[in-house]
C-alpha cells in the first residue's frame, strides 16, 4: 500500500515522468489523440483544434503570468501580431506558410519584449494596466494601418503543390484533419519545451522572480534580463498560437484579438491553474467546451423553446464570468489542483490524510 | 478661438465625468487595495436601470433616480460581501480576475434585458444651448458639470469631517491599526463599494443623459478610467479629479485638432498612460510605496 511518492535518488526525483503510472497516462493520452481524428466528425475536430490553439496560447501566457508572476492583459494583442505577421508574409510576400510561422514567432517575441521593458519598474497591477495599454495601442495600430478593419485573407496552404483542402489520403482529409496534426504536434512541442524550461537555470530564475523578486535579485538573478526573457519566451509561444490560428482560419480579423481575448486566456490559466502546464491544457479544454455545450443546448432548444434559446448568448457570457468568480472563490489553484486532489485521494486511500 | 473654447467646455464636461468614475475607483483602491475592472459596468447598470424604470415602467425620473441609487448601494454591498471578501489575502491576479469576471457577469445581465442596441435616453435635464464666451454648450452638459462639482465637494467634506469618512481614511492607511481602534473594516469595505457604485451609477445616468444610451460607449468609459487614475495616482482623490480633467481635455483637443480618420483620441489616453508609467509610476499625486522583503 502506497503512502505517498518517495524517491531514493536525485535523478528519479528530477525526472519529468516521476511515476510509472504517469508514463502510462501519457502513452494513453497520445494514443487517444492519434486515434481521435480518425473516429470523430468535423465538428468535434474543429473543437479539438480550437482547444489545441487555446492551449498553446494559454501555456505562453502561463510562462509569463503563472511562472514569472508578471500579469499580462495583452495576450490578444500579442496573438494578433503573430497572426498578422504570418498572414501578411503569406499573402503579400509569397513566403511559404511553414516559413511564416517561425517568422511570426520571432516578431511577436520582439514586440513582446518591447512592451516588457516597463516591467523593470512596474509590478503587480501597474504592470497589468501597462499591458492593457499595450493591448489597446496594438489594436489601434492594426485598425488604423492600411489593413484597416477588413479581414486579411491568407492564401490556402499547399503541401507539395496540392492544396490542403483537397489533399486526401485513404479517405481522410480536409483542412480540419490536416491542421489537427499541425496543431497537436506544435502543442506537444510547446508542452515539452515549457516543462523542460522550468528544469533549467532560466526557468528557475523565472520562478524565483515570481516568488519574491527582490530576494531573487539579491541572490544574483538579473531581474531586467530575466523579465525581458520571460516576456520574449511567452510572446514567442503566444505568437505561435496566433500564427497557427491565422493559417488555420485562412482569415485574420482584429475582432478576434481584442481585450476580450486577453481576458479569455487569463481565465483559461486561472481556471486551469496558474503555474501549471497541464493546468493550461485542462483550462483550454474547459473554456472551449463550456460555450460549445451551451451553444448546443441553445440549438436543441431553438425549435421547442425559442424564448430560452434567445438567452443563450447572454448565458454564455454570464457563465464565463460566474466560472471565473466561483473558481477564484472556491478553488483558486484551478483544475490542476482538483485533479491532483483526486489522484492523491486514490493513491492514499484508505488513509487519505 | 471659438473652437478652442467650445472644445475646452466639452473637454471639461467629459473630464468631470471621468473624474466621477475615477473617484469611485480610487475609493475602492484606497480602502481595500482592489482595482475594480467592473467600474464601467456599474455605469451600464445605473444607466439601463434608470432607462427601464422611466421608459418601460413609466415612473417619474426623480423616483427612478432614487431607486437606481438604492440598487447601486445594494449592488455594492452584495459584490463586496460575496465576491471581494473571499479574495482578502489572495494574490493581485486573483483580485483583478474576480472583478473581470464580475464585469462579464454584469454585462451579461444588462444585455439579456436590454440588448446592445443604442437607445434614446429620456432626457430629464434641459438641453437648450447656453452661450459662454462665444461658444454654445447644451445646458445639460453644464448641469452635469455642476452636479459632478457638487458631488466632488460633498465627498471631500465627507472624507475630512465625517466620522465614517475619517474611519475610511484610517482603514486605507493601516487596516490593523484601524481594527485595533474599533473600526469595523468590513463595514468600511462595504461602504467603499456602495459609494463607488453610487458614483458610477450617477455617472452612467449623466453620460446617458448628455449623449445617448449606448452600450459600447458607456462600457468604454470603464477602460478610459485607467489612464485617469494612473495619471492622478491610484490612491489620490484630488489626483482622480485633476487626472479626469486632464484626460478629458486632452481627448477632446486631440479629437478636435487631428484628422478624424486617425481616431487618435481613442488611443491617446493609453499612450499617456504608458509614458506616465515609465516616468512616474505612482502618478502626479499618488503615494510612493516602499517595498520590503
Amino acid at each position: 500500500m502506497e503512502s505517498g511518492i518517495f524517491h531514493t535518488t536525485y535523478n528519479k526525483d528530477m525526472a519529468l515522468r516521476r511515476t510509472p503510472i504517469m508514463r502510462w497516462r501519457i502513452i494513453l493520452a497520445v494514443i487517444f489523440l492519434v486515434i481521435l481524428p480518425f473516429v470523430s466528425n468535423g465538428y468535434s475536430l474543429t473543437l479539438a483544434n480550437q482547444i489545441g490553439i487555446a492551449a498553446i496560447a494559454a501555456i505562453g501566457l502561463n510562462i509569463l503570468t503563472g511562472f514569472t508572476g508578471q500579469i499580462s492583459l495583452g495576450t490578444g494583442g500579442f496573438m494578433a501580431i503573430g497572426a498578422y505577421t504570418s498572414g501578411i508574409l503569406a499573402a503579400y510576400m509569397g513566403i511559404p506558410w511553414w516559413l511564416t510561422i517561425p517568422f511570426a514567432c520571432v516578431v511577436t517575441a520582439v514586440v513582446g519584449s518591447i512592451f516588457g521593458i516597463p516591467s523593470l519598474r512596474l509590478k503587480g497591477l501597474y504592470l497589468a494596466i501597462a499591458t492593457l495599454a499595450a493591448q489597446e495601442i496594438i489594436q489601434w495600430a492594426i485598425v488604423r494601418s492600411p489593413l484597416g478593419t477588413d479581414a486579411l485573407v491568407v492564401p490556402p496552404i499547399k503541401i507539395f503543390g496540392t492544396s490542403l483542402t483537397k489533399l486526401r489520403i485513404a479517405g481522410f482529409g480536409g483542412i480540419d484533419f490536416w491542421f489537427y496534426w499541425i496543431i497537436f504536434l506544435s502543442l506537444g512541442g510547446v508542452i515539452l519545451f515549457t516543462v523542460n524550461l522550468f528544469r533549467t537555470k532560466v526557468g528557475r530564475a523565472f520562478i524565483a522572480i515570481r516568488d519574491q523578486d527582490i530576494a531573487a535579485e539579491v541572490m544574483g538573478v538579473n531581474l531586467f534580463r530575466y523579465k525581458l526573457l520571460s516576456f520574449a519566451t511567452s510572446s514567442l509561444v503566444i505568437g505561435l498560437g496566433g500564427a497557427i490560428l491565422a493559417q488555420y482560419r485562412g482569415i485574420v480579423n482584429y475582432e478576434r484579438f481584442t481585450i476580450e481575448a486577453s481576458i479569455f486566456y487569463l481565465a483559461v490559466i486561472i481556471i486551469g491553474g496558474l503555474g501549471s502546464v497541464s493546468g493550461s491544457v485542462y483550462g483550454a479544454i474547459f473554456m472551449v467546451l463550456i460555450p460549445a455545450i451551451l451553444n448546443n443546448i441553445g440549438r436543441a432548444l431553438g425549435s421547442t423553446a425559442p424564448e430560452i434559446a434567445r438567452l443563450v448568448p447572454f448565458a454564455r457570457q454570464a457563465v464565463f464570468g460566474l466560472t471565473i468568480i466561483l473558481f477564484l472563490v472556491f478553488e483558486p489553484e484551478g483544475l490542476a489542483k482538483i485533479w491532483r486532489d483526486i489522484k492523491d485521494y486514490f493513491r492514499l486511500w484508505p488513509f487519505s490524510y | 478661438m471659438d473652437k478652442f473654447i467650445q472644445l475646452t467646455l466639452t473637454g471639461l464636461t467629459n473630464g468631470a465625468i471621468f473624474a466621477l468614475v475615477a473617484l469611485g475607483f480610487v475609493l475602492i483602491y484606497k480602502a481595500s487595495d482592489v482595482i475594480n475592472f467592473a467600474q464601467g459596468d456599474f455605469l451600464l447598470v445605473g444607466a439601463y436601470i434608470t432607462y427601464g424604470l422611466i421608459v418601460q415602467v413609466g415612473l417619474p425620473w426623480s423616483v427612478s433616480l432614487l431607486l437606481a441609487l438604492i440598487v447601486a448601494v445594494a449592488l455594492g454591498i452584495v459584490v463586496e460581501r460575496f465576491v471581494l471578501r473571499p479574495m482578502i489575502g489572495e494574490p493581485i491576479i486573483s483580485v483583478i480576475m474576480v472583478t473581470i469576471g464580475l464585469s462579464s457577469l454584469l454585462r451579461a445581465i444588462v444585455t439579456s434585458f436590454w440588448g446592445t442596441m443604442g437607445r434614446q435616453f429620456p432626457k430629464f435635464l434641459p438641453t437648450q444651448p447656453v452661450e459662454i464666451a462665444g461658444a454654445t454648450v447644451p445646458a445639460d452638459r453644464l448641469i452635469a458639470m455642476g452636479v459632478v462639482a457638487v458631488l466632488l465637494v460633498i465627498f471631500s467634506v465627507f472624507f475630512r469631517r465625517s466620522r465614517e469618512g475619517i474611519a475610511m481614511r484610517a482603514t486605507a492607511d493601516d487596516q490593523q491599526a484601524a481594527l485595533s481602534m474599533g473600526i469595523s473594516v468590513q463595514k468600511i469595505f462595504a461602504m467603499a463599494w456602495s459609494i463607488a457604485a453610487v458614483t458610477a451609477v450617477l455617472a452612467g445616468i449623466i453620460v446617458a443623459n448628455i449623449t445617448e444610451l449606448s452600450f459600447f460607449a458607456i462600457s468604454a468609459i470603464g477602460l478610459h478610467v485607467f489612464p485617469v487614475v494612473i495619471l492622478g495616482g491610484l490612491d489620490s482623490i484630488p489626483g482622480a479629479i485633476i487626472g479626469g480633467v486632464i484626460i478629458g481635455l486632452l481627448q477632446t483637443f486631440v479629437a478636435g485638432y487631428t484628422p478624424s480618420q486617425l481616431a487618435l483620441s481613442s488611443v491617446i489616453p493609453f499612450i499617456v498612460l504608458i509614458i506616465i508609467l515609465m516616468v512616474k509610476p505612482y502618478g502626479l499625486f499618488g503615494e510612493e510605496r516602499i517595498e520590503r522583503v
